[in-house]
Parts: structure tokens; sequence; C-alpha cells
């Protein structure tokens, strides 16, 4: 019974078909011009939702509404129009750009531009306080012999410590 | 001391976006129906399916529409209030029993006690997309001239209907 099971579960997946919710196709052309639509809608129910994927009841009649008035001949823009007459623009994914929305859209660049402008001035003033000094061929001198020092004491062998 | 003024600044003004943005509810979407005709429709009376109950014959009223089910249960948490309101006669209640069977929703309010004037049937939900309902219960004002005035999304408190239902629909009764 128990090696039953596994190859049975093992099935599992392939009745766990998630596409997307549908009602009814009666007419297929139709309904792909509807669930291409409803993709770019909101559901307002699951608000993260597409019209297109959701379960809910309010996304079945929204999309049987949209199917209604693709058969009545209505363009997908008038639909859209309609859909946002009566519950705002919130149910785009793709908000328009407007007044309300110009914050949303280039509130972004604006703080990009801001960030370079911040980042450009800090650079400068920081270039400023950097005092290019000529060394004098005493101080090469000394500099050398430092170097020189630290590197004949690294290559001495470690036992000065034990 | 002058290094600390800038973050601290921005840290404020932060905290202020953060503040009023956290505590905005998202399922309340602005509706684009306030200050436009409230849509037409003519639906069937819940009580008496044969007649049929339009817009037009709310001309000249100002009144409240509730959109409820017998399902919803948050309208359950409202309803007291309804029934308060209708016992005080300030506005006519009227109800959309949306999305429902009408055997169901004459039992809700056979049940709770029915507050309204008058309650039509959406068993369908058409007309309650031509409102922009999303999300049961809400609440329209409509005024004399059939525009919508205000609309109220979720439950109405006590509060929503002294401070602001109640004292617009004084104001446009006046008019």
């Amino acid at each position: 019974m128990r090696y039953l099971l596994i190859p049975l579960l093992c099935l599992l997946p392939f009745f766990a078909h998630a596409g997307e919710a549908t009602d009814m196709a009666a007419d297929p052309v139709l309904e792909k011009r509807m669930i291409g639509l409803a993709e770019k809608l909101r559901c307002l129910v699951c608000q993260n939702e597409s019209l297109a994927s959701s379960h809910s009841g309010l996304a079945e009649d929204l999309r049987r509404e949209v199917r209604e008035q693709m058969q009545k001949g209505l363009s997908d823009q008038e639909i859209i129009d309609y859909l946002v007459s009566r519950y705002g623009d919130f149910v785009l994914f793709d908000p328009p750009v407007k007044k309300a929305t110009l914050v949303l859209w280039y509130g972004p660049f604006a703080l990009l531009l801001m960030g370079i402008g911040v980042l450009v001035h800090q650079l400068r003033k920081r270039k400023n306080l950097i005092v290019e000094t000529e060394l004098s061929a005493e101080d090469a001198q000394r500099a050398a012999e430092l170097l020189n020092e630290t590197a004949d004491q690294s290559n001495q062998p470690k036992d000065s410590q034990a | 001391m002058a290094r600390f003024i800038l973050p601290f600044v921005i840290f404020m003004i932060v905290s202020v976006f953060l503040f009023v943005g956290l505590g905005l509810n998202p399922h309340e979407v602005p509706s684009p129906l306030v200050g436009k005709p409230a849509p037409a429709f003519s639906l069937p009376q819940l009580h008496e399916p044969d007649k049929q109950f339009s817009l037009q014959d709310m001309k000249g009223k100002v009144w409240l529409l509730n959109v409820w089910a017998s399902w919803c249960t948050a309208c359950e948490h409202e309803h007291p209030l309804f029934m308060e309101l209708s016992r005080q006669n300030l506005v006519p209640l009227y109800g959309m029993d949306y999305k429902d069977k009408p055997e169901d929703g004459m039992a809700w309010l056979q049940k709770h006690g029915n507050p309204y004037t008058l309650v039509v049937s959406d068993a369908e939900g058409r007309v309650g997309i031509d409102y922009g309902v999303y999300g049961v219960p809400e609440t329209y004002l409509i005024d004399k001239q059939g525009v919508i005035q205000y609309k109220h999304i979720g439950v109405v408190t006590e509060l929503d209907l002294r401070e602001n239902i109640l004292p617009l629909v004084k104001e446009l009764q006046a008019k």
C-alpha cells in the first residue's frame, strides 16, 4: 500500500494545474481577448492579483462584464474607460501619467538626480581637501630608507619572538 | 553638532511619511463617482419582485443607499446603527441586497430587523459594478439632483454617521 502511495503522490503535481481562473470559454477568441485585458486590470478584492487570475466573486462578475461589453462590440479602451469611471485609476496596474501621479512616475528620477548631485558635490569637496605636495629630495630619501628597512625586517626569520 | 542636523531632519521627514502612509487603509479606494450623477438603474424590489424600483423614483430627495448582503458578516456590525437611524427618521435609507439570493436577504432582514424604507435586489451584482462596489457594505449619499455626494466603504460607525454623513445630509436637504 505504502509503495503505491509514493508514485501516486508523485503524480499529484500534474493535477495541480494553476492556470487563469476561467468561468466559461464559449468563444475562445473572445475569451483570449478578455483574459488579455483582464491581466492589465487589478482585482479590487485581492488587490495584488489581476482580474484574470482572481477567483473572487467580484472578479468573476467583472470578467463577465468585460466579456459582455466585448460581445457588444466595445473596444478595449472603451471598456477600460468604463471600469476606470467606476473604480478609479486603481483598477489599472499601469497608472496613467497625470497630475496626481506625477510624483509616482517621476519622483524616483528626481531622487536619483538629487543623489547624483549630492555625490558630485561631496566628491568635489573632498578633492579640494587633498593638497598635493611635492616630496622634497630629503623626504624621498627617508621614505626609501624606511621602505627598505621594513622589507629587510620581513625577510628575517621569525624565531626572534621565541 | 551641525553635521547631525541634516540626517535628523531627513529622519523626521521619513518618519512622518511612514506614519501617515502606514496608517492608510489600502482597501479604501477613492471612488471616482463622488460628485458624479448616480448611475441609473431599475431593479426588482426584494419583497415584491414584480415591482421595480429605479433611480428616478428618488428625484428631489436626499437619501442613503446601503449595499449589503446576507452573506456579509460586517453588515451585521453596522446594522444596529441603521436600525437607530431609521427610528430617528432623519434621512430615508434604501437597501441594495447585493449578490444574494432574495430568500436569504429576506430571511436576514426577518432575523435582524429591517431598517430600510425599501430594499432592491441586485442578485447578479450588475448594478453593483455600475456603482463601483467592491466590498460590502458600502453606503452612498445621493442628493436631490441624483448626484453621489459621499461614498462610505466598509462598516459605517456611529462616528462616521455623526461627523460626516448626517451633517452632509442636513446641508444637502437645506439646498
